[in-house]
């Protein structure tokens, strides 16, 4: 084991280490010849080793210096997970300024906004694309100086006098190298644990973004402590195809790749993310539960086009590993004809679907962010690939909870993180406190007042419990969510919107009740899955929305609600959950119609208002109701679609009898 | 005649145009009986975007291929590169610089994405037979230089993603887009695009118009295309050839065309006021 000679060095030469910059300057002498980032471009992987990169992060540095950076600044970073930005972050630490990385699906708007709450004064941008965007609302941003960009297409021919190509400043940052570096030098021996490491911008659930300002004593603690906990080693591949403007994306690819020193890889395009995951083969992994849960639709659709053999051959060693593969994983003994058989099916099917996957080498993989269905979860873990559960937030740098090597449920989110400590409030909300937790919301006292008391415990939101015995925190749902139903019932909206998500045909769902006298639904069809459906029935359709109200579509919708309303009855506690009655909406949630996060969880208020007309038909025994709805093109120009929509109901179980069974 | 005839002007979008690159002098173009050109002269500046609009059967397809050197006029000059160009196969023209796509897709279907670009390399292989055989010395250093510019062509159309996928699979506004790289992939000096809108919805329009105007901005490329779509053309090309039963019936500008009474009559519809 090569690894072995270094983690020696490791652990004895980063007792000091306190900044990014200064792991970068460790890495460089531990690891400088290995490689630190990865992208494909132009059809081949081009790597850059940790001496490279730290030259790369030292030419931007002075680059910025030379632009008139100074130390306290915010420089926002809009852009993909490429190299380049990665480095972007890392120079701007550097000189002593704050990296605040952006959504880069973000309209102009939004953009605006955030902009002008940290008041960047310099903007690094991907392409043309953001460039545009940033151009198209500068007037109204008095602090905006100057822009950065990297991809030079199509944006030759702007205006530069407020704008720079990213090589250009390099070169000229290399170019007064000779005056520059004594005062790099200097800001970065100013730096320390207290020092902001980075700028966050939270989605926020409700109203307006909050930006979480995290210390590099935050970073740094974090990382190390999650890296000792998953045994993450130099060596280790990550894929970094999530937003860089999420707190997990900053973690796993800044923090604890530079702590750990493990590589970096970057997909060629958003596009290629799936061919790209195969050939890096990543061993460390993260991924929410909606790409999990897309991957496997995807599995599904395509078994169901393969062969007769093959579907058997699929069916029979799946079931096998239903039964013994998460065993397995745990460690536990399983006999010796089931071993075999394991192996066999590891053989021909498990070991090449893990392959198409991309999860060949995977040993630690995680998903977060929403509920897993359980099927889901036992579906990759029965596979043999090592997927846990955590639970976080940008407020703790991520780690909250998280679950140890063979102690893996689908249902439970983990123990504690190392250096965490957790308490319940009476209400059942989940309160932690850790090194990780943030410093304060930018220029938001009142709500870091709000969420993070005197003693440094920090409110979460959601509301759950520690099992006993396994202390595992179970979440139930969001705190605010959780209400009662008119007759005093516990309604939970969430477990039974996971519940129906778990059908491949079903997008999303958004459960009401609250203080009502029984539930209802709204439903998103997934168009692949449906679609799919459809063309093997030969039923054609024009649109989502045709699809979407097609009988037959709304009929399997139907008997799917049913099948959870059994589920759900089995939880006397949650039976009252059941849905009433559904309709399938003519449109897709979607996050520029701010009717869910850039994260993708819905907006539970907003969906509220803007559909007040389609619920109150759920409730006042209508078949029929038809509705207009405003929607945002990707360029954000506006339009509205019309539709009819029918109502449905289905059939609840009751508790009282499903328990006398 | 408009002052811009010349050549050698800025373009309000800041492009240089430079001197004429293709001149077409007095073509007349005849299959048996049926006149399909007649007597047409008009230019093409390097650097510039230049479009042949017309009615259904007016010969702008016909005009596409005597460029391409596929049909040979009866009568008229061709002059490219300050030369005049003697009759020659369409492979010499493609040799010359010139490269084209066409009305209906023309791929290999069975083939990738990848391997159809590479096909558009051709002109710029030398290896000989054996050492194409043996892959060595020579063929190898070729491949490997073609491959980097085709990956470069690749990357600037932003079809990564279906590198590998046989062309046979693939809807019709990528196909287009494949065509278009396999085109660009020869460097030429002048690319013909026939109809490269063609049966396109609103969204694939907009892509490809980007496309289109990136090729000119960023390569230089000299561009001639035929096309329907009306507001494409008057948004994307400096200059519009219009043509009406195979005769020039206007030349100029997007507004100068617009504005020319025998041009709105022919072509666009005879106003109601």
């Amino acid at each position: 084991m090569i690894w072995e000679d270094n983690l020696a060095p490791l652990s004895t030469a980063t007792a000091d280490m306190q900044t990014i910059p200064q792991l970068l300057e460790r890495n460089v002498a531990l690891y400088g010849g290995k490689a630190a980032y990865r992208e494909k471009e132009f059809g081949i992987w081009q790597s850059w080793t940790w001496a490279e990169t730290a030259k790369e992060i030292d030419a931007l540095a002075l680059g910025l210096l030379n632009l008139g950076v100074n130390e306290g600044d915010h420089i926002a970073i809009i852009g993909r997970n490429r190299p380049y930005m990665y480095w972007a972050m890392v120079a701007a630490q550097k000189c002593g300024a704050v990296p605040v990385p952006l959504y880069q699906d973000a309209v102009a708007e939004e953009i605006a906004y955030v902009l002008d709450h940290c008041g960047a004064r310099f903007v690094i941008a991907q392409d043309q694309e953001q460039v545009d965007k940033v151009v198209e609302v500068q007037d109204k941003l008095t602090g905006l100086e100057h822009m950065i960009y990297l991809d030079p297409r199509g944006v030759r021919k702007y205006d530069h006098s407020k704008l720079t190509r990213y090589q250009t400043l390099q070169e000229q940052g290399l170019a007064a190298k000779a005056q520059l570096q004594p005062e790099l030098d200097a800001r970065l021996a100013r730096q320390g644990s207290d020092t902001t490491c980075v700028m966050l911008y939270t989605s926020g659930t409700t109203g307006r973004p909050k930006g979480v300002v995290l210390s590099n004593r935050n970073v740094v603690e974090t990382s190390k402590n999650s890296s000792e906990f998953d045994h993450l080693r130099p060596g280790d591949e990550i894929l970094a195809y999530l937003p860089m403007a999420w707190v997990g994306d900053f973690i796993f690819s800044i923090g604890q790749a530079y702590w750990t020193g493990f590589c970096v890889n970057c997909p060629e395009s958003p596009d290629t993310m799936h061919s790209d995951l195969r050939e890096i083969g990543p061993t460390y992994y993260f991924a929410p539960p909606r790409v999990f849960e897309t991957q496997l639709t995807n599995v599904m659709i395509r078994m169901e086009d393969a062969g007769r053999f093959k579907q058997w051959l699929f069916h029979h060693f799946m079931a096998h590993a239903k039964k013994v593969g998460p065993d397995l994983l745990d460690g536990k003994s399983v006999g010796f004809g089931d071993k075999l058989k394991y192996k066999l099916g590891d053989l021909l099917v498990f070991g090449p679907l893990k392959n198409t996957l991309g999860f060949s080498r995977v040993r630690v993989g995680y998903t977060a962010g929403e509920a897993i269905g359980p099927e889901i979860f036992d579906f990759y873990r029965s596979l043999g690939i090592n997927l846990k559960q955590l639970y976080g937030q940008t407020e703790a740098c991520v780690f909250i909870t998280q679950q140890p090597d063979g102690e893996v449920r689908s249902d439970t989110v983990g123990v504690a993180s190392p250096g965490v400590e957790l308490k319940i409030a009476g209400n059942g909300e989940v309160f932690y406190r850790s090194p990780g937790v943030f410093v304060e919301y930018f220029k938001n006292a009142e709500s870091t007042a709000d969420t993070k008391d005197k003693e440094g415990w920090v409110a979460t939101g959601d509301a759950g419990f520690i099992e006993d015995g396994s202390g595992h925190l179970r979440i139930i749902d969001r705190a605010k969510d959780v209400g009662k139903m008119a007759d005093g019932a516990l309604f939970a909206p969430k477990y039974v919107e996971n519940k129906l998500k778990f059908f491949p045909n079903i997008l999303e769902a958004v459960v009401f009740g609250n203080e009502r006298d029984r539930c209802a639904a709204f439903i998103n069809i997934d168009l692949t899955a449906v679609g799919n459906w459809a063309e093997r029935n030969n039923i054609a359709y024009s649109s989502y929305q045709e699809l979407a109200g097609h009988p037959q579509v709304l009929a399997t919708i139907q008997a799917h609600v049913e099948e959870v309303n059994v589920s759900v009855a089995q939880d006397p506690m949650l039976a009252g959950c059941q849905i009433h009655r559904f309709l399938v909406l003519h449109k897709q949630l979607d996050a520029d119609d701010g009717e869910l996060t850039r994260t993708l969880k819905v907006r539970r208020r907003i969906i509220e208002e803007k559909y007040a007309d389609l619920i109150n038909a759920l409730y006042d025994g209508s078949d029929h109701v038809s509705t207009e709805t405003e929607v945002t093109y990707e360029d954000g120009r506006k339009g509205s679609i019309k539709a009819v929509l029918e109502l449905r109901d289905a059939k609840v179980v009751s508790a009282v009898k499903m328990a006398a069974e | 005649m408009n002052d811009m005839s010349g050549g050698n002007y800025m373009t309000a979008d800041g492009r240089q145009i430079g001197n004429t690159l293709m001149e077409m002098k007095n073509i007349t173009l005849r299959f048996g009986g049926v006149v399909a050109i007649s007597d047409i002269s008009f230019d093409i500046h390097e650097g510039e975007i230049r479009a042949i609009i017309g009615p259904n059967g007016a010969g702008k397809s016909s005009m596409l291929n005597v460029i391409s050197g596929f049909y040979h006029p009866q009568e008229g000059e061709v002059w490219f590169r300050g030369e005049r160009r003697p009759t020659m196969k369409p492979y010499q023209v493609a040799a010359q610089g010139i490269a084209r796509t066409f009305q209906n897709i023309a791929l290999f279907n069975g083939m990738s994405v990848l391997d159809n670009v590479m096909t558009g390399r051709l002109t710029h292989m030398n290896a000989g037979l054996f050492s194409q055989a043996l892959w060595r010395g020579k063929a190898e250093r070729e491949e490997v230089e073609n491959r980097e510019t085709v990956e470069k062509i690749i990357d600037f159309l932003e079809i990564q993603a279906i590198r590998k996928t046989p062309v046979g699979r693939l809807p019709y506004g990528l196909k287009k887009r494949v065509e278009l790289a396999r085109a660009l992939a020869a460097e030429p000096k002048l690319l013909l695009l026939d109809e490269p809108m063609a049966g396109m919805n609103v969204e694939e329009k907009e892509d490809m118009s980007r496309f289109i105007l990136d090729v000119n901005d960023e390569f230089g490329t000299t561009i001639a295309l035929i096309e329907h779509d009306m507001g494409v053309v008057m948004d994307l090309s400096d200059r519009v050839v219009v043509m009406d039963y195979g005769r020039k019936i206007g030349d100029g500008t997007p507004d100068e065309v617009r504005n020319n009474q025998e041009v709105i009559d022919a072509y666009l519809g005879v106003s109601h006021d």
